[in-house]
C-alpha cells in the first residue's frame, strides 16, 4: 500500500522536502514545478513511511485504500503522472 | 547577532500566501537575525486564502491552521492590519524605516473584455469581484449582483471561471455549511440561475482549468456538466497525440461529460469552447451576449490561437463574468512593468531605471504575475529571500536609524484603527465562535465597521 496525493494539493511541498526516499515530483527545481497542478507520489518507490501525511499542509496525502470516494482514481493519477508525464 | 549589531529589520507589505511564505523563509535560517513587520491593508491576513480559495473547499483553507498562523505567530512578527501601504504611509517612507522592503501585494485587477458594451452596461462583472465578495471582503461586500435571470455566462475557462460557476449552481444546503459571506448565502438562497455558460476562446485542449477543479463538477449533485460534442469534434486521435498527459486527462474527463445523460430538472453548467465574446447587448443593462465561433491556427511561434469564423450566436443573460486573468496595478513610488501586470523585478529584486534598487523586492503575483497554486509562491518566496541575504552578504543593504518602537508610535499617529496580532486574533475568535453555533467553519465578519467593533470589546 502506498501513499497518494490527492486533489486539495496546493504544491507547498513540504511532503518533498521531508521524505526520505525522494519519491515526491515535481520539485521546486524541475522544469515542470511552476506549471504543476499538484505533486505526485511514485508508488513504485514510496516505503509507506508516512512522514509526509503529517506535514502536508492541507491533509491532500491518504493511503492508497483509504481515499475518499470522489478521489479514488487519484491512486492511477499518481502512478500515471510517473509512467506517463515525467517522459514527455 | 549580526555584524551591525541589531537585527535586520523588514518590512512585508501583505499578508497573503507569498507574505506568509517570505516570512518563513527569512526566519528558518541562523546567519541573519531578522525582526519582521507585516502589513496588511484588511484588518485581517491570509490573502487569497481568506478571500479567493472558494468557501467549498474547506481542505485548501487548513493551510492557515496548519502552517501559516505558526508563521505568523512568530514572536519576530509584527502585523500591522487595517494599514494601507501608499495611503496611511508611502513606500518612500517604509524605504527609510527598514532595512529591507518586500512587496506582496498581489494581483488586485484584470483584464478586461475590450469588447463594445462592457464599459457602458450594467451586468457585466469581473469574476474577480464576484469572488471577494462571496468570500466577504470587506472593499467588496456592498456590491448587488443581480441573480433574478436564468443564465449567467462567464468569459473564461480557467480556475476562478469555474469557481464562481460552482458557486452560482451548488445546492444551497451546502454552501451553508462553509464560510461564505452571510450576504453571499441570502443572495444565492433566491437565485434563479438555472445554467451557467463558460466560454472558452480556445478549444477543449487548451482550457485554462486544472484537473482537479475540473473533474471535481462531476460530484456537485443535481448539477449536469453539459459539453457539447460538436465542439469536441477537433479532438481526433492525431490532435490527442500531441497532447501532454494533464493535456489527455482533461480531454478524457469532457468526453465522460459529453457522453453523460441529462437529468431534467437539473441546473447545468454548460462549457463552449472556441467562443469568444463580440459585444454585450442591452438597454442600460445586460441582456445578451454576441458570441462568435472561432476556429484554431497556428501562430508564427507554433502556437494555437483562436481566429473568429464568421458564425455568431445570441447568448440571453443579465449576468456576464469576465474571469480572463487577474493582473497586478501599479504601485505608487515604483516600477510598473504594464505588459505583464508587475513591478518590474529581477528574481525578486525591484529594478529602477535598468538596475536593482537597493534593498527592495517583490514576492508572489506581484513578481510574476497572476498563475500557480499556493504553493508555487513557496519557491518564488523562497527565491527573493536568497537575493536579500545575498545583497546582504555583499554589503548593499544599508541600516534604517528607525527603532522599532519609533515605527510602532509613528503608525499609531498615522492610523489609530490599527489591527495588530491580538487584535486580529479577537477577530478570528469571534468569527469561529459564530460559526461553531451554526455548525459552520467561521461566519466571517464582512466589513471594517464590525471588525473594529470586535477589535475594541474587551
Amino acid at each position: 500500500m502506498t501513499y497518494v496525493i490527492a486533489a486539495p494539493c496546493v504544491a507547498d511541498y513540504s511532503c518533498l522536502e521531508i521524505c526520505p526516499v525522494n519519491c515526491i515530483s515535481p520539485s521546486p527545481d524541475e522544469r515542470g514545478f511552476d506549471d504543476a497542478e499538484q505533486l505526485y507520489i511514485n508508488p513504485a518507490v514510496c516505503i509507506d513511511c508516512g512522514a509526509c501525511v503529517k506535514v502536508c499542509p492541507v491533509l491532500a496525502i491518504y493511503e492508497a485504500g483509504s481515499l475518499p470516494d470522489k478521489w479514488k482514481h487519484y491512486a492511477e493519477i499518481n502512478r500515471d503522472y510517473f509512467l506517463e508525464a515525467v517522459h514527455e | 547577532m549580526n555584524r551591525a549589531g541589531r537585527p535586520y529589520r523588514i518590512a512585508i507589505v501583505g499578508a497573503g500566501p507569498a507574505a506568509i511564505y517570505a516570512a518563513g523563509h527569512l526566519l528558518e535560517q541562523r546567519e541573519f537575525d531578522i525582526q519582521i513587520d507585516m502589513f496588511e491593508r484588511l484588518p485581517t491576513p491570509w490573502g487569497l486564502v481568506r478571500a479567493g480559495v472558494a468557501p467549498d473547499h474547506p481542505e485548501k483553507k487548513l493551510v492557515v491552521d496548519r502552517q501559516f498562523a505558526f508563521i505568523l505567530n512568530r514572536p519576530e512578527i509584527r502585523f500591522f492590519g487595517n494599514v494601507e501601504i501608499g495611503n496611511h504611509i508611502r513606500h518612500s517612507e517604509l524605504a527609510d524605516w527598514y532595512d529591507g522592503l518586500f512587496y506582496a501585494t498581489g494581483a488586485d485587477s484584470d483584464t478586461r473584455l475590450g469588447i463594445p458594451g462592457e464599459d457602458e452596461l450594467q451586468g457585466c462583472w469581473a469574476a474577480r469581484e464576484f469572488v471577494a465578495w462571496y468570500n466577504g471582503h470587506p472593499g467588496y461586500s456592498h456590491l448587488d449582483f443581480d441573480l433574478s435571470g436564468k443564465r449567467a455566462v462567464i468569459v473564461g475557462n480557467g480556475n476562478v471561471a469555474l469557481d464562481v460557476a460552482r458557486i452560482l449552481t451548488l445546492p444551497i444546503e451546502m454552501l451553508e455549511k462553509t464560510d461564505i459571506a452571510d450576504h453571499a448565502l441570502e443572495a444565492l438562497r433566491s437565485s434563479n440561475i438555472e445554467e451557467v455558460v463558460l466560454l472558452g476562446r480556445r478549444g477543449h485542449l487548451q482550457g485554462a482549468f486544472n484537473n482537479p477543479e475540473l473533474e471535481e463538477l462531476e460530484h456537485i449533485p443535481g448539477v449536469d456538466i453539459v459539453v457539447d460534442t460538436d465542439d469536441l469534434s477537433v479532438a481526433n486521435e492525431v490532435v490527442m497525440d500531441g497532447a501532454d498527459w494533464a493535456t489527455r486527462r482533461k480531454a478524457k474527463t469532457l468526453f465522460r461529460f459529453a457522453r453523460k445523460p441529462l437529468t431534467p430538472g437539473n441546473k447545468r453548467i454548460r462549457f463552449r469552447f472556441l467562443s469568444s465574446p463580440v459585444e454585450l447587448l442591452g438597454d442600460g443593462r445586460v441582456s445578451q451576449v454576441l458570441v462568435v465561433s472561432n476556429h484554431l491556427v497556428h501562430d508564427e511561434n507554433g502556437r494555437l490561437q483562436a481566429r473568429a469564423t464568421e458564425e455568431e450566436y445570441l447568448l440571453d443573460t443579465g449576468l456576464v463574468f469576465r474571469a480572463i486573468g487577474y493582473r497586478g496595478t501599479p504601485f505608487p513610488g515604483l516600477p510598473f512593468d504594464d505588459r505583464q501586470g508587475v513591478i518590474d523585478n529581477d528574481k525578486g529584486r525591484v529594478i529602477e531605471h535598468g538596475k536593482p534598487a537597493a534593498g527592495v523586492y517583490v514576492t508572489g503575483w506581484i513578481k510574476r504575475g497572476a498563475k500557480g497554486v499556493i504553493g508555487t509562491n513557496k519557491k518564488c518566496a523562497m527565491e527573493t529571500v536568497r537575493c536579500f541575504f545575498e545583497d546582504i552578504r555583499e554589503n548593499r543593504i544599508t541600516k534604517s536609524h528607525f527603532s522599532g518602537e519609533d515605527i510602532a508610535a509613528l503608525l499609531l499617529d498615522r492610523q489609530p484603527n490599527l489591527v495588530d496580532k491580538s487584535a486580529w486574533k479577537k477577530i478570528d475568535h469571534h468569527e469561529r465562535v459564530a460559526g461553531r453555533l451554526q455548525r459552520r467553519p467561521r461566519v466571517k465578519l464582512t466589513n471594517f465597521d464590525d471588525m473594529l467593533a470586535v477589535v475594541n470589546t474587551l
